[in-house]
């Protein structure tokens, strides 16, 4: 009866230390996290970025050894020959279009290990959500750092901090969804205002296959089905 | 019985509700406030200084939520059901005094003002009946709402409350015995009389002992110290009657959702929450009443004879909400700290421990008071 007694006691006194470590001390280990940011550790795997020279150029050469090295397969690169004129990057070729599926990506820093001109690393961004699945591919656009060195956001500013572009008529769709910009080379955004067409009417499961937008070619076969080469 | 009663009545009865309603919003936000810190997080921050307005924000939102009725449910007793829960609560909080009384004149009478909405003389039974049909909002909310979750929250609660009623009860008997003895002719089951019989302290003794007069002659008369063990049975069996951790069986999250009230939304489940903190209230008011008190507390009558007794009211409610929040406290840390019993150690707990520890004390404690007043049989 006794023993029972001191083992109530007992589990009431761990619950009381920490009480009393918690108010007069430093027991609190969660923090008011929106106001308060908790210092990350160094090697914190955070959201990728596109990094550039000191002169500005982009460090990125379309190599895609990055999507080769990706196990969640998420990222995708397209290289172009560089402009004669204009180089975007010293090499032959640069990342001409560059997205990584941030719900695929398992931040596993493959790509960053992967890469021979380090250009692209991880941060410490963590701030990825969206209300939309499309928004979460995240496209050249947000991943290069700005020529100071700043990181670009998904929603540059604040999302609504252009009062002007929410007057327009599909203004919140453009201020919510990369798609929706003008710079967005990825898939072609619907939003009429951006001149770029329309969205075409869905088509359910059993809706005819000529109505959709495209058709596969006979002898064509997904790529996700080809094995890899290497292996 | 003038028009002056009946205002003084619905005052009352009007006062006891607000009370109850800010203790309610007040208690939530302490309650999730300390279980955070025992948990070393942060709790609610946001609405109000350090969150304290949360309960408000919480009560608008449920205000305004939709209220489902499932398609199985037996519509009128799923409804009826949450009412009687919160007017069994407050039912129950009726007969505790909660200050002391004072003197007015009204029409030209002197009337006792007491802060207890009624005064019957059989409160400790009326509570125990209250607390019995509370059981039945439990039972019939778990039944009514036609799912089986709920359904096994009901009859949790109804074994539950059987195995636990018995040993309040009985330790309460002990506790009366006690107070009949020592105040014969007295209304020793009237709340306000009972306290009464607690104000002062021990007089100074002349045996063996005197020399400790100066320490005994400051321990108040509560009931605490002759009736220890009816006050753990007792206070055992309350925090399992109000459903509270570690004996919330009844709405056991991790097995049964939320039990009895799984199927309740919306402002029906507001009133059921709202019943649960009242009746914490409650029994935390009933174990100072009992056993603590009440609103009594050194000084008052010094302050009623010279400043006021507008100030000795305002005091022994301090002394009483003092004393109300150690138990809630103790609630609160009594849940933070234990994991939910399992059902067969409840059931052995209240037949196997409290009902035989509360009969043994029944029986030592009515020789030991037969002895006293007289005397061994053999002399």
């Amino acid at each position: 009866m006794m023993g029972i007694i001191g083992d109530l006691l007992k589990g009431m006194g761990v619950t009381g230390r920490q009480m009393i470590a918690t108010i007069f001390g430093d027991g609190m280990i969660t923090t008011e996290y929106p106001k308060e940011f908790r210092e990350k550790p160094d090697r914190f795997h955070g959201r990728h970025v596109l990094n550039r020279y000191e002169d500005g150029m982009e460090k990125c050469i379309g190599c895609e050894l990055c999507a080769g090295a990706c196990p969640a397969r998420c990222i995708y690169v397209r290289g172009k020959e560089n402009p004669a004129d204009a180089p975007v990057s010293p090499g032959e070729r640069f990342g001409f279009v560059y997205e990584i599926n941030m719900l695929r990506c398992i931040f596993c820093a493959l790509c960053v290990e992967a890469c021979p001109t380090e250009a692209i690393t991880m941060t410490h961004l963590f701030e990825m959500s969206t209300t939309n699945r499309e928004d979460a591919i995240y496209t050249k656009t947000e991943l290069l750092i700005n020529e100071d060195g700043s990181a670009n956001h998904m929603f540059p500013d604040d999302r609504l901090a252009n009062l002007s572009e929410l007057l327009q008529a599909d203004g919140w769709m453009r201020a919510t969804a990369p798609q929706g910009r003008v710079e967005y080379e990825g898939i072609p955004g619907w939003t009429p205002s951006a001149g770029v067409g329309l969205r075409p009417p869905e088509v359910g499961q059993s809706g005819d296959a000529a109505a959709r937008d495209f058709t596969l070619p006979d002898d064509a076969t997904s790529p996700e089905v080809q094995p890899d080469e290497e292996e | 019985m003038d028009w002056w009663d009946v205002l003084l009545v619905v005052v009352r009865v009007v006062g006891v509700f607000a009370l109850l309603m800010v203790v309610t919003v007040l208690l939530v936000w302490i309650e999730r406030k300390l279980v955070a810190d025992m948990q070393n997080r942060l709790g609610p921050m946001r609405a109000g200084p350090h969150g304290v307005l949360q309960t408000v924000a919480d009560g608008l939102k449920l205000f305004f939520k939709e209220q489902i009725t499932p398609a199985k449910s037996e519509f009128l007793i799923y409804m009826l059901a949450p009412a009687l829960s919160v007017i069994t609560a407050f039912l129950m909080f009726l007969v505790v005094p909660f200050a002391r009384p004072f003197d007015i004149t009204l029409g030209g009478e002197v009337r006792s003002f007491t802060f207890q909405a009624m005064d019957l003389n059989i409160s400790v039974l009326y509570v125990l009946a209250i607390s019995s049909i509370a059981v039945y909002a439990v039972v019939l909310a778990g039944w009514s709402s036609g799912s089986k979750y709920p359904l096994l929250g009901g009859v949790r609660a109804t074994a539950q409350a059987i195995s636990y009623e018995a040993a309040m009860g009985l330790s309460l008997v002990a506790l009366i015995m006690f107070i009949a003895v020592q105040n014969r002719g007295g209304d020793v089951m009237s709340m306000a009389s009972i306290v009464d019989f607690q104000a002062g302290t021990y007089g100074a003794t002349d045996g063996f002992l005197s020399f400790l007069n100066p320490i005994i002659t400051h321990i108040p008369k509560w009931f605490i110290l002759p009736q220890v063990i009816p006050f753990v049975i007792f206070a055992t069996a309350g925090v399992a009657e109000t459903n509270r951790a570690p004996f919330d069986l009844v709405e056991a999250e991790q097995e049964l959702v939320a039990g009895f009230h799984t199927e309740y939304s919306g402002m029906r489940f507001a009133m059921f929450f709202l019943a649960e903190y009242i009746n914490m209230f409650t029994m935390s008011a009933l174990m100072v009443t009992l056993f603590f008190g009440g609103w009594g507390g050194p000084f008052l009558d010094t302050i009623a004879l010279n400043v006021g007794p507008w100030l000795a009211t305002v005091v022994s409610f301090g002394y009483f909400m003092a004393k109300v929040f150690v138990f809630l406290f103790l609630f609160i840390w009594i849940r933070a700290s234990f994991p939910r019993l399992r059902y067969d150690q409840l059931m052995d707990l209240g037949w196997k421990r409290l009902i035989p520890g509360a009969l043994l004390w029944l029986i030592a404690s009515s020789l030991a008071l037969a002895i006293r007043q007289f005397g061994l049989p053999w002399t």
